[in-house]
């Protein structure tokens, strides 16, 4: 129930948008279309290449770190949420540490992924590869 | 009860700016009401909660496309005011009217879509991001109990919505199938996913000191003033102001607003992931990316300035959702600033400040935050964390970025 | 982006330009990308053929004067000068000491203003959104407004003649410039200040496009881009043409040659300029501005040929003339400074970034009327 008001949300978000864009359809010219206009643009000159161009691994690359570090980062909200009752409720600072420790975890890994180069976008790489 | 007693209450309250929105709204829903005795039934309550919702909803939508429509002018203004020109000032009054006039114009444009595009997906790619962005005001708390939606996770879920325009900016580079969208969009994931880190980081301390997710219960943990007149908003504690800085080079990149415009890098990429769009799909894209920024700034507001509390005591007498957008006007008028002023990042420039830079200052800031609430928060706690943060910060200047740039290590022989 | 030619699956072939916000005109690059890395360029120009050398060679030797403003156009009157100078050199033609001044003054100008507005288009490059420019073109209007004075036209100025220039300077024209260049430095000062204070344009402009002079000679590259590298070649020193050699002024040079530093040189350029402007102003005698003994009508140079060139403000201008003893040129050829520069731009690219490609390209200073004729 909660929710509800995201529910409607979403379905009046949506009704903006797809009333718009038919309005806009409706009201739009309609011109004649040939080849050239329907080409996409490249610079005003015909696509080299294939139809659908590809894209560079070092992009999963970086998508998987993102994954990874994101899962970690989710893992923090409830501590985080749970750090100040905890902390004042029983004292100590047991919640500061197993948290340090699990960043401790994580930097491990973080340090490989710039020892490996992973993050490094610099000019070396291309070298490397010519 | 009838609709004269109803006409007497509007100027009751606007005689209490403070709770005005409210008022307003119990207004329209005792007019539902009375809409419903005219036709001599009893409006059943589930009409009336979805009347509650909706009034609410579109509000917020409408304020935030107004605000749209103003910032599009206003950012040409200053735009044009730090660049020496006038800006736009034919349409209407200082060219308020502009942005009906670029209304009128995107809505009558043809409409072109490429021959090889994924027709369908090219359709859905500018609802797909129109979408979340309007979903985020709603969680955002304006005043003393105005939020629209008061989720007790609603840092979280904002995050988990505000994520669904990197989709669509996705689905919009792959659906063209033009070079230049496709590089537009890979340079948007990679940056977006890679400044999202610091963002939520940044959101996970404040979540610490405050102990809630909810938006509501941040601001109202920012509340009162320490020496009777200091304003406790995080911002002015020393983790609290690495984090807002984080928070808002995050969002400046989130909203792919410059120096972070890469993924529309019009010097390089003509206009990204943006190319084959035209007419008002183009515009949708324009709408949600400025809700977005509002939206995200709001949050920033919410997080780190206060919220909707004044900065003085004696200021108080001003409407809390008026300090709220005051702020984010101001917030709205430095992106401009900044725009106006910076060049703009290259990519490997861009990943390694997210990377080796702000999400390291982010652990860091979180471990001062974490120090400062076991010193006590007050100014012993203050100074170790001002401390804790100071160290990272300058090691990382020092080790991550050795190449250090300046113009003075240049020399320049002459010869007569 | 075939595999067949060994390049691998991963790179992307992309046409920059002709239709291209960033290429500084009609200029196409097709380069290979891996990822966001170039790794292969290949420069494409002629779009703005305009068929120059062939249409001058119709034409009265004096009649292809309106046509060397169109070939830069960002700085027409050094055009005009390096033309004239290689028919006086043709001709054996002397140039009056007064109109000699008047070209340095209108020479040096255009140099600040050509300066001025690469400030402004660099930044561009760079993603600045104008800011620069606008502040860039402001200085460049007075200094246009200046040009509108003297020759009645703000670009297209047709200005030199064989043994002088078409017109005397207007009254108080002088008092008026002398008084724009006190104010000058004020303004490149406080664009220094805000320009190299940047740290996102140091980061963008460091480092990129290395450029060694061995290979900067062997390039034949000129002007600022050369001097960038840390070659003194200047050719206002070297041939001493005018009245440079009366005027003391240092030529700049860089140590590094990178984007940075042809940035820099401009900046120090202007400040040498200025100097130039300073003396000019205070020397410029009076007398003729045209040498009376050059028909302008039936102008008819003798059999022979002739270089003439001069330091435009992007490098060696130079004019190639063949006198067949008619009334027309036999052969009229241009060395454009911005083609030259522009042969070495693959081997500046290989190895940056997309978004370095076009700084590159703006640190060059090309204007595509000059590169294709």
């Amino acid at each position: 129930m909660q929710y509800l008001p995201v529910l409607l949300q979403v379905i009046v978000a949506i009704g903006f948008a797809a009333a718009a864009l038919i309005f806009s359809v409706l009201l739009g010219k309609s011109g004649r279309r040939n080849p050239t206009k329907d080409s996409p643009y490249e610079c005003g000159m015909l696509p080299i290449g294939g139809p659908q161009p590809r894209f560079a691994v070092k992009f999963y690359i970086v998508a998987m770190l993102f994954i990874l570090f994101d899962l970690e980062v989710v893992f923090m909200y409830p501590w985080a949420v749970a750090f100040r009752d905890f902390s004042l409720k029983f004292g100590g600072s047991t919640i500061l540490w197993s948290m340090i420790s699990f960043i401790g975890i994580v930097t491990v890994g973080y340090a490989y992924a710039i020892k490996k180069g992973v993050l490094n976008w610099g000019r070396q790489d291309v070298e490397k590869s010519n | 009860m009838n609709f004269i007693d109803l006409l007497k209450r509007i100027p009751e309250i606007c005689k209490t700016p403070e709770t005005l929105p409210l008022e307003g709204k119990k207004l329209i829903l005792d007019f539902v009401t009375w809409l419903g005795s005219l036709v001599g039934i009893a409006v059943p309550p589930w009409v009336l909660t979805l009347v509650n919702i909706l009034v609410v909803i579109v509000a917020i939508i409408a304020v935030f496309l107004i605000m749209f429509a103003l910032m599009s002018v206003w950012e040409r203004k200053i735009l044009a005011r730090a660049q020496n020109r006038y800006g736009p000032n034919r349409v209407g009054p200082w060219g308020l009217f502009q942005p009906v006039a670029d209304g009128i114009k995107m809505l009558t444009k043809e409409d072109i879509v490429p021959r090889n595009a994924d027709k369908v997906v090219h359709f859905i790619a500018p609802i797909v991001m129109l979408v979340p962005a309007l979903i985020l005001p709603v969680l955002l708390p304006y005043g003393r109990g105005m939020v629209a939606i008061d989720l007790s996770v609603g840092i979280l879920f904002f995050f988990a919505v505000g994520a669904g325009s990197e989709v669509a900016i996705f689905l919009a580079g792959w659906s063209s199938r033009n070079k230049y969208s496709i590089l537009g969009a890979m340079r948007a994931i990679a940056q977006m996913i890679s400044y999202e880190l610091p963002l939520v980081m940044s959101a996970v301390i404040v979540a610490l000191v405050a102990g809630t997710l909810s938006p509501t219960g941040i601001v109202e943990a920012q509340g009162g003033y320490q020496f009777g007149f200091f304003p406790n908003w995080f911002v002015f504690t020393p983790w609290g102001f690495v984090a807002c800085v984080l928070f808002y080079f995050s969002a400046l990149a989130e909203s792919n607003r410059s120096p972070f415009d890469l993924p529309e890098g019009e010097s390089e990429l003509v206009a990204g992931h943006l190319t084959e769009y035209s007419g008002f799909k183009y515009a949708l894209f324009f709408m949600a990316e400025y809700v977005g920024m509002f939206a995200i700034n709001g949050l920033l507001v919410t997080l780190f300035l206060g919220g909707y509390q004044a900065p003085l005591p004696f200021l108080t007498f001003i409407p809390s959702w008026c300090w709220f957008f005051i702020k984010l006007a101001f917030l709205a008028f430095s992106l401009v600033w900044v725009r106006a002023t910076m060049p703009r990042f290259r990519i490997d420039q861009m990943m390694q400040f997210a990377w080796k830079f702000m999400l390291p200052m982010s652990f860091a800031a979180l471990f001062s935050a974490a120090a400062w609430h076991y010193a006590g928060r007050g100014l012993l706690g203050w100074g170790i964390s001002a401390v804790l943060v100071a160290i990272p910060y300058f090691a990382l200047g020092y080790f991550c970025f050795t190449r250090h740039h300046s113009a003075d290590n240049r020399r320049y022989l002459f010869s007569e | 982006m075939t595999e067949a030619d060994g390049a691998g699956a991963q790179t992307l072939d992309v046409s920059l330009g002709p239709q291209h916000p960033s290429t500084h005109g009609v200029f196409r690059m097709n380069v290979r990308m891996d990822g966001e890395t170039v790794v292969k360029l290949q420069p494409v120009f002629g779009y703005l053929h305009r068929n120059h050398e062939k249409l001058a060679e119709g034409k009265s030797w004096l009649g292809s004067m309106p046509f060397t403003d169109r070939l830069d156009y960002i700085c027409p009157i050094t055009n005009n000068w390096g033309y004239a100078l290689a028919v006086e050199k043709l001709a054996g033609i002397e140039v009056p000491d007064r109109a000699e001044y008047i070209r340095v003054i209108v020479g040096e100008m255009t140099r600040i203003q050509n300066h001025t507005a690469f400030l402004g288009f660099i930044l561009g490059d760079m993603g600045a959104w104008g800011s620069a420019l606008m502040y860039a073109f402001r200085e460049r209007e007075k200094i246009l407004d200046l040009f509108e004075g003297l020759t009645g036209a703000r670009m297209m100025a047709n200005y030199m003649r064989f043994g002088g220039v078409r017109c005397d300077l207007p009254a108080g024209w002088l008092e008026k410039a002398r008084a724009y260049i006190e104010t000058y430095p004020a303004f490149l000062d406080e664009m220094e200040k805000f320009l190299t204070g940047n740290e996102i344009l140091l980061s963008r402009l460091q480092g990129v496009g290395v450029m060694s002079a061995e290979r900067a000679i062997n390039g034949g590259l000129s002007g600022p881009v050369l001097r960038a590298s840390g070659v003194d070649y200047d050719i206002r020193k070297v041939d001493g043409y005018g009245v440079y050699p009366r005027l003391k002024f240092r030529v700049p040079r860089g140590t590094v040659g990178d984007c940075f530093d042809r940035f820099m040189l401009r900046i120090l350029e202007i400040r040498e300029s200025i100097q130039i402007l300073q003396q000019a102003f205070a020397q410029i005698p009076q007398g003729p501005i045209l040498n009376p003994a050059v028909k302008t009508r039936g102008f008819k140079p003798p059999v022979g040929e002739a270089y003439g060139r001069i330091e435009g403000p992007k490098g060696e201008l130079g004019f190639h003339l063949v006198s067949d003893g008619g009334e027309k040129p036999y052969r009229y050829h241009i060395r454009p400074p911005s083609l030259i520069n522009l042969t070495l731009l693959e081997e500046m690219c290989v190895g940056t970034k997309i978004a370095d490609v076009m700084v590159i390209l703006g640190s060059i200073d090309i204007v595509l009327g000059e590169v294709d004729r």
